[in-house]
C-alpha cells in the first residue's frame, strides 16, 4: 500500500513536472513564432488514414456542436449549454503549435449551427440566426445583428443548421419534432397523420436573405422538404448545389413488432446522402429509404408493410445510403490542399453514432469519407477516415461513449477540424 | 403428465431460489418475480430509449439511475408512465425525445416495470404495485 502511494506521488511529480515543461514556453509567445505544427504522438487518441495525423486544440469545452474556422485561424465553436453564460467558444493559438493558448467566449445564447461568409459570422440558437461582422478574424459583438427570428422552440429534432451559399442565401434546416408524424408521437398503434400537418413549418430546409435583418420563417422559402432531420449539411461551390444528411426515423420494431424484428430495425431505414435542389422531396414521414432494396418504401404508419411503395416511387432518392442510426451530424466537401489531393472535392461526414440498434451494438461514432466525381456524385464507397472518438472497439450504450463527432470545418491551410459533443474536444487533423 | 407436473415444479422451485438468491433474503419470491416479468415488459417498451444499462441517451433519452425521478416519488413516477413526459430535467441535463404514454399497459405490467427498474441498474428503491397504478389510473 505504501508502496504505491509512493509510486504514485512521484508519478504525479513527473507528470507535473512534464506539466510544466509543456505550459512553461507559452509564456513567451512571440519567442516561439516558429514553433512547428505537428500531430500529437497518439494523434488525440484517433486512429487516421497512413501519413495523417491529429493535435487536440482544446478539451473540456463543454457540449459543443458545430464548429468554424476563421481565415485567421481562430476556431469558433458552439455550445448545446451555456458555459459561464455564453454559448460560443473562440480558440486562439499565438505560438502556432496548433493548441488553444487563449480561450474566451461570447454570445448568451446556446446552440448549434455556426458558418463563416460575406465578412460575418453567422450563430443560431434553436429559435433564431443571429450574425456578427467579423475584421481580421475578430467578431464584432456589439454590432451583433437578428437575420431570422421568432422561430418556434421544440425540444425534439429542434436544432437549427445553418449554412450559407455564394448567391446571398442563407439555408436552415427544420428538423421535425416527431419521429413518424404519428397523431401521438412514438406511440405505438398511434396512426401516421394524413397528409402531415408538420410538413407545413418543419421537416425541411428553409432559405433566407442572408442579408436581411429580422426574418420570420413565413419571409423564407420551403427549399426542400420530407426531410425528416437534418444536422449535417454543406453548400458545395465546385458544383453550386446544397447537400445534407437525412436522419432516417427510429424505432421500426418496437412500432411494428409483428412487421420488424430487432435486428431489422437496427439495419432500417437508411441514412441518407441528398444533394437538395430546390423542390426536392425525400418523402418523410409518409416513406423511408431501404438501403438493401434500393428504394423509398412506405412507411408502416401508413400502411406499409416493408414490402410496397406506392406514393413512395416518385420521391426523391438519395446519393448514398448509409446504415441506419448514425446519426451524420456534420457534412464537409474539402477544398484544401493539405491533406492528400484524394480528399479534395470529397466529403467528410460526422457519425455522431447511433442509439436505436439497442439491444444490437451501436454504429456510428466515427468519421468517413466520401469520395466524389466531378459530376457532384459519390465516385466509391465510403471509407472510415477517423475512429477512436467513443474509445472502445465497441459501444453498447451511447453513455459509455468518451467522445463523439459532432462537427466539421477547415481552416484556412487546410487542415481539417473535428469537435466533440460530450466533454467538447476539438481535434485538428493535418498532414504528418 | 404426473412426470411434467413434477418437472414443472421442480423449474419453479429452482427458478424461485435462483431469483431469491439474486435478491438476497429480505425480498420475497414474489416481488423478486415480479422484477423479472418487469425486464421483460422493459425489453419491450423501454430499452430502445433508455438502453440495456438504462444508461439513457446523452441529451435525447434520460437515464434511470440513481435519480429522483426513478427513486422519488411513486405517483409522480406512475404517472409518467401513464401520461408520457417532456421537456423535464433530469439531474440538472435536458432531455430533447418525448416519452409517449404507456397507459396501453396493463397496472401488472407498469408495476412490474416500475418495481424493475426500481431495484436495477444499481437502484434501491420500494417494489411499485398494481393497486398503486390502478389507483393513478382511476384520477387520470
Amino acid at each position: 500500500m505504501k508502496k504505491s502511494i509512493i509510486l504514485s506521488a512521484l508519478f504525479g511529480l513527473l507528470v507535473n513536472t512534464s506539466l510544466l515543461a509543456n505550459t512553461a514556453p507559452k509564456k513567451s509567445p512571440k519567442a516561439q513564432k516558429s514553433i512547428k505544427l505537428k500531430a500529437d504522438v497518439d494523434n488525440g487518441g484517433l486512429t487516421l488514414p497512413k501519413g495523417i495525423g491529429a493535435l487536440v486544440v482544446a478539451d473540456g469545452l463543454g457540449k459543443a456542436r458545430h464548429l468554424a474556422v476563421a481565415p485567421n485561424g481562430d476556431v469558433y465553436v458552439r455550445l448545446n449549454k451555456l458555459v459561464n453564460g455564453k454559448g460560443t467558444v473562440v480558440l486562439k493559438d499565438t505560438d502556432g503549435d496548433g493548441k488553444a493558448d487563449q480561450n474566451t467566449s461570447f454570445g448568451n445564447f446556446l446552440g448549434t449551427g455556426i458558418v463563416i461568409g460575406n465578412g460575418y459570422l453567422y450563430a443560431s440558437s434553436d429559435t433564431s440566426v443571429v450574425r456578427y461582422p467579423m475584421k481580421d478574424g475578430k467578431v464584432d459583438e456589439a454590432a451583433g445583428e437578428t437575420i431570422v427570428t421568432g422561430l418556434e422552440h421544440y425540444s425534439e429534432h429542434g436544432s437549427k443548421s445553418i449554412e450559407l451559399d455564394d448567391k446571398g442565401h442563407l439555408y436552415v434546416t427544420f428538423g421535425a419534432p416527431s419521429n413518424a408524424c404519428q397523431e401521438k408521437n412514438r406511440q405505438k398503434g398511434s396512426k401516421g397523420m394524413d397528409p402531415c400537418p408538420i410538413l407545413e413549418w418543419h421537416g425541411g430546409i428553409w432559405q433566407f436573405d442572408a442579408n436581411k435583418k429580422n426574418q420570420k420563417q413565413a419571409d423564407g422559402v420551403r427549399y426542400a422538404t420530407g426531410l425528416r432531420n437534418v444536422v449535417g449539411l454543406d453548400w458545395n461551390k465546385q458544383q453550386g448545389e446544397l447537400y445534407a444528411m437525412q436522419h432516417g426515423r427510429d424505432q421500426l420494431n418496437t412500432m411494428f413488432s409483428t412487421l420488424y424484428n430487432a435486428e431489422q430495425n437496427a439495419e432500417l431505414p437508411s441514412e441518407e446522402f441528398c444533394l437538395v435542389k430546390k423542390g426536392s422531396d425525400f418523402g418523410w414521414p409518409y416513406c423511408y429509404h431501404d438501403r438493401f432494396q434500393n428504394k423509398k418504401m412506405l412507411a408502416p404508419e401508413y400502411g406499409g408493410d416493408g414490402k410496397i411503395q406506392e406514393r413512395c416511387e416518385g420521391k426523391d432518392q438519395p446519393i448514398m445510403a448509409f446504415p441506419a442510426h448514425w446519426a451524420p451530424n456534420a457534412l464537409l466537401f474539402y477544398t484544401g490542399n493539405l491533406l492528400p489531393a484524394k480528399y479534395k472535392n470529397g466529403a467528410f461526414i460526422c457519425f455522431h453514432g447511433s442509439w436505436n440498434r439497442a439491444p444490437l451494438k451501436q454504429g456510428g461514432y466515427f468519421v468517413a469519407f466520401v469520395p466524389f466525381g466531378k459530376n457532384g456524385k459519390p465516385s466509391g464507397e465510403y471509407e472510415v477516415f477517423a475512429e477512436g472518438f467513443a474509445g472502445g472497439s465497441e459501444i453498447k450504450n451511447p453513455n459509455e461513449a468518451k467522445a463523439r463527432p459532432m462537427g466539421l470545418a477547415q481552416g484556412p491551410d487546410g487542415s481539417l477540424y473535428i469537435s466533440d459533443s460530450v466533454k467538447g474536444k476539438v481535434w485538428r487533423v493535418i498532414k504528418n | 403428465m404426473f412426470k411434467y407436473i413434477v418437472t414443472g415444479l421442480l423449474l419453479v422451485g429452482m427458478l424461485g431460489s435462483a431469483v431469491s438468491a439474486r435478491y438476497g433474503q429480505k425480498n420475497t419470491i414474489h416481488k423478486a418475480i415480479q422484477a423479472d416479468s418487469g425486464q421483460l415488459v422493459y425489453e419491450n417498451y423501454c430499452l430502445a430509449c433508455h438502453q440495456e444499462d438504462g444508461s439513457g441517451v446523452p441529451n435525447l433519452n434520460p437515464p434511470l439511475i440513481q435519480n429522483e425521478w426513478v427513486l422519488g416519488d411513486s405517483v409522480r413516477l406512475i404517472k409518467v408512465v401513464l401520461n408520457g413526459l417532456k421537456g423535464v430535467e433530469v439531474a440538472g441535463e435536458s432531455y430533447s425525445n418525448e416519452m409517449p404514454s404507456h397507459d396501453f399497459l396493463s397496472d401488472k405490467d407498469i408495476a412490474n416495470v416500475l418495481t424493475y427498474i426500481r431495484k436495477s441498474f444499481g437502484n434501491k428503491a420500494n417494489a411499485i404495485t398494481p393497486a398503486m397504478v390502478k389507483m393513478q389510473r382511476a384520477k387520470k
